[in-house]
């Protein structure tokens, strides 16, 4: 029964294996997946790629308020009688399999009239007649196969991302203007006196003149926008120098066709414009299937069960949710807000808070924080805060959110482009003032021609070059960044912020010790047996750890719900859970998780449960002390302080016992030393200090499934790189300043001919695409020679 | 020689047409989704082999 591998899913048939059809599944539910595709002649799903599936989920109730007439309204993106459209972010897509089966749903249900997938994005759009499948049932026909949607209060707050297409539209109208100038310009170049040349040059000229008008006025808006809106705030950025550039070489031009004094800089005019929004367009793209502004909002449900004092239960938007409100919380749903437990058995996971995913059981009195989410069986809850002010959503009223502290920051290009306007102006005015002694009719011309010629195009192109490229080369390492500003930021960062569960630990590897007296062959058989048929996480846990032994069928088996498991074989009665459950005596636990075990009745001994530390995670921090100042923030108690200093550089200073504010204001307290902080952390825990360190990397072991906001986020697996990774955007950063010498260099020799008078057309017209090209070459091949340095 | 203003209107109108064209392109969103595209493209072919027929299938049982 080892190595056989689920033919819908992929993961390992050990706890149960199903065969059906000469193939292994893990599950009935990935049977029953199978058995739908191939009633249905869909079996090609699994030709096209190995075993792509997902478990289904099969809960009920979860979706029922969709049938709620306002919710599905809001969700919708359009309705009439027989034709809906709805837009589902379904998280599993990953391959091409899930774009086939997905698009090919009307074969499933003849209510659906066609589907659309969106990979990158991780969307499916789909048209269906609500006459045939209603919006529950839809979404109840995706989770049946695999492709539960999420449906989230980001939704329903429509604050979905719009897409914005006018730097596509802008960088075409650049291009097509840029095209059609230089195809009309050349003939001048050329010039030769001759008799037809001479008589249309004038309408040559003046089609040049129409064409560059929207590349002004509408591509490079954008720049003469944001350069009169930095020198109303008497901030001299890049923009500006660009934004004189382009108006000179219009205004210049337009005069010189006017008063037939000469061609103009039509075509230099819009390849500069191009240019820019060409390396504008490459910085621009990023990431479009992660979102990186996450809030609480991404993971809680639209919509809960309230359970009114008489009547029937009825669905209620989560903002509706008051204080005292009875809620009825399925297994499998978040917990909306702070609130008690009244009713049932919880068994919270607070992973999506803490990061940690041992779920914490709680008996009915318990209180419960908003977040958690509900492993088993129904609970029923009242609520004590409303949502928006529980213990955890309550964290996104602080200023670190509303007023995004990174904003203030300002750019390696702008505070160049500061040093940069200064000296062309200089140059500018003293050329023009020589000029005007020695010869006052060629004046205005030099003045101009130095503000044309070194307007910083290659300057401009050289950040947005370098970083894109190295956005995209992380992102094929695992290291998804925001934007190409975070990659500067990080560049700068002195100190780095640890988180400990879920960042620097992992539950995925336990390390599990035994203490007490050592179990008979024939106990351990029957132990494992026992933990066989539990689903719960520390019995799964243990079950992986121990020795094979074979199967032995259960005489009797018994789970009690938050205390442990009881199992009957072979004369063998083994008791194994909780200590109180155990040997009937409550201890406090001193570390990780403790399952205890007695067999017929005398205790035997205890198995401790502890989170493994990540690999390579002793080495990374011994390399990042070299350069950084590091520390330790967790949430949790101390009882893992002496593990820790084990694994961290001597002195590297720990704090426990940290709330999510605690974090911010820790983070805060170091930015006020004048420290760059880098904040590492995974749950929602850590999304105050996230959002308030310069740079803040959220590691998730999905990169699909959850992350709270941050800037970028990091592949678990590539923990251990986390260093090289900062050590490449320093690198990064040196390109850009060698770019910086090169586009210099360019200036200088533009400049002699400008400040010498001599400034043709067709010397502009070859310099400045000259400059912006070799620009764009060198960063491009210098950050892929850096990019494969990473290991 | 007046038939170079023939040849520039038509030179800028055939312009114009891939202009529009492009135009065109993007706003029924064709650059939004880079991707998905050059998969399904692969599909088609694949697909009638396999002889989808309609009838053949019910609605979905719901699951338990």
């Amino acid at each position: 029964m080892q190595g056989t591998t689920c033919y819908h899913c992929g993961s390992p048939c050990d706890v149960e294996e199903v065969r059906y059809d000469d193939k292994s599944f893990c599950c009935n539910g990935c049977k029953t997946v199978y058995e739908i595709f191939q009633a249905n002649d869909l079996d090609y799903y699994y030709e096209l790629e190995g075993a792509p599936g997902k478990t289904p989920t099969t809960d009920q109730g979860k979706f029922d308020f969709l049938e709620d007439p306002l919710i599905a309204e809001r969700l919708l993106e359009f309705q009439d009688d027989t034709h809906q459209v709805i837009t589902f972010s379904i998280p599993h897509i990953h391959c091409s399999s899930c774009i086939w089966i997905l698009e090919n749903l009307h074969r499933l249900n003849p209510g659906v009239y066609s589907s659309q997938v969106d990979f990158p994005r991780k969307e499916a759009r789909i048209h269906f007649n609500p006459d045939k499948i209603s919006l529950k049932e839809l979404v109840g026909l995706l989770s049946a196969i695999g492709y539960e949607p999420s449906i989230t209060l980001e939704q329903y707050d429509g604050t979905s991302r719009k897409v914005d297409r006018k730097l596509i539209y802008q960088l075409g109208v650049a291009g097509f203007a840029f095209g059609n100038i230089m195809f009309l310009s050349f003939p001048e170049y050329f010039e030769s006196g001759e008799y037809w040349l001479e008589q249309y040059k004038g309408l040559f000229r003046w089609i040049m003149f129409t064409f560059s008008l929207p590349v002004v006025f509408y591509s490079g808006s954008g720049y003469l926008v944001s350069a009169y809106k930095g020198l109303r705030s008497g901030l001299l950025n890049i923009d500006v120098p660009i934004a004189l550039g382009i108006l000179v070489l219009f205004i210049r031009s337009t005069l010189e066709i006017a008063f037939d004094l000469g061609q103009g800089f039509f075509d230099s005019l819009s390849g500069l414009v191009f240019f820019l929004l060409l390396g504008k367009f490459f910085q621009q793209r990023t990431y479009s299937f992660l979102s990186f502004e996450r809030d609480y909002r991404s993971y809680f449900p639209i919509a809960v069960t309230r359970i009114p004092k008489e009547g029937k239960e009825e669905n209620i938007p989560v903002y509706e949710v008051e204080k005292g409100d009875k809620l009825l919380i399925r297994s499998g749903s978040l917990i909306p807000a702070d609130s008690i437990l009244l009713r049932g058995s919880g068994e919270i996971d607070y992973s999506f808070v803490t990061g940690e995913a041992r779920p914490v059981h709680k008996e009915s009195g318990d209180r419960l924080y908003a977040g958690g989410k509900q492993l088993k069986g129904a609970i029923e809850i009242e609520v004590l805060k409303p949502v928006s002010q529980s213990y955890l959503t309550e964290l996104w009223s602080d200023s670190a959110f509303s007023k995004n502290p990174k904003t203030a920051f300002r750019t390696l290009t702008d505070r160049i482009g500061k040093r940069f306007t200064v000296a062309v102006l200089t140059i500018a005015f003293i050329a023009a003032g020589a000029w005007l002694w020695i010869e006052p009719s060629r004046a205005l011309n030099v003045l101009t021609a130095v503000l044309i010629i070194a307007c910083p195009c290659a300057i401009a192109l050289a950040a947005p070059f370098t970083l894109g490229n190295l956005l995209r080369i992380f992102g094929k390492k695992g290291f998804y960044v925001k934007d190409t500003e975070s990659l500067e930021r990080m560049s700068r960062v002195d100190t780095a912020i640890f988180d400990k569960t879920g960042t620097i630990s992992t539950s995925n590897k336990n390390s599990i010790s035994y203490t007490g007296i050592e179990l008979t062959e024939a106990e351990a058989a029957v132990l494992k047996n026992t933990l066989r048929a539990s689903g719960h996480p520390l019995s799964q846990a243990l079950y992986r750890e121990l020795a094979p032994y074979n199967i032995v069928p259960l005489d009797a088996f018994e789970e009690h719900l938050g205390e442990g498991l009881e199992g009957r074989a072979a004369g063998q009665h083994i008791r194994v859970g909780s200590s109180g459950f155990v040997r009937g005596k409550q201890e406090t636990e001193a570390s990780g998780s403790e399952v205890h075990v007695s067999s017929n009745d005398t205790y035997k001994g205890r198995f401790t449960i502890r989170n493994g530390y990540r690999d390579g995670a002793g080495k990374l921090f011994e390399r990042l002390d070299r350069e950084y100042d590091l520390a330790v923030l967790s949430g949790d108690n101390e009882s893992e302080k002496a593990r820790l200093e084990e694994l961290l550089p001597p002195l590297t200073p720990m704090y426990f016992n940290q709330k999510p504010h605690e974090k911010l204001e820790f983070v805060r307290g170091l930015q006020r030393e004048g420290k760059q902080v880098l904040m590492v952390g995974d749950g929602l825990n850590d999304a105050g200090a996230l959002a308030q360190s310069e740079v803040g990397i959220a590691i998730s072991e999905d990169a699909h499934l959850f992350t709270p906001a941050c800037d970028a986020i990091l592949d678990s697996r590539q923990f251990s790189k986390l260093d090289v990774l900062l050590k490449t955007t320093g690198k990064a950063m040196k390109i850009i300043y060698m770019s910086f010498g090169f586009s210099l260099l360019y200036n200088l020799v533009g400049l002699y001919f400008a400040v010498t008078g001599q400034l043709e057309p067709v010397i502009a017209a070859i310099l400045m695409p000259l400059s912006s090209i070799s620009i764009v070459a060198f960063t491009t091949a210098a950050t892929n020679w850096i990019g494969r340095k990473i290991e | 020689m007046s038939v170079i203003y023939m040849l520039l209107a038509i030179s800028i109108l055939v312009a114009l047409i891939f202009f529009v064209a492009f135009v065109i392109s993007v706003r029924k969103g064709q650059y939004d989704d880079s991707y998905t595209p050059s998969v399904r493209m692969l599909f088609d072919d694949e697909l009638l082999e396999k002889d989808p027929d309609e009838n053949t299938f019910d609605q979905l049982d719901k699951p338990t």
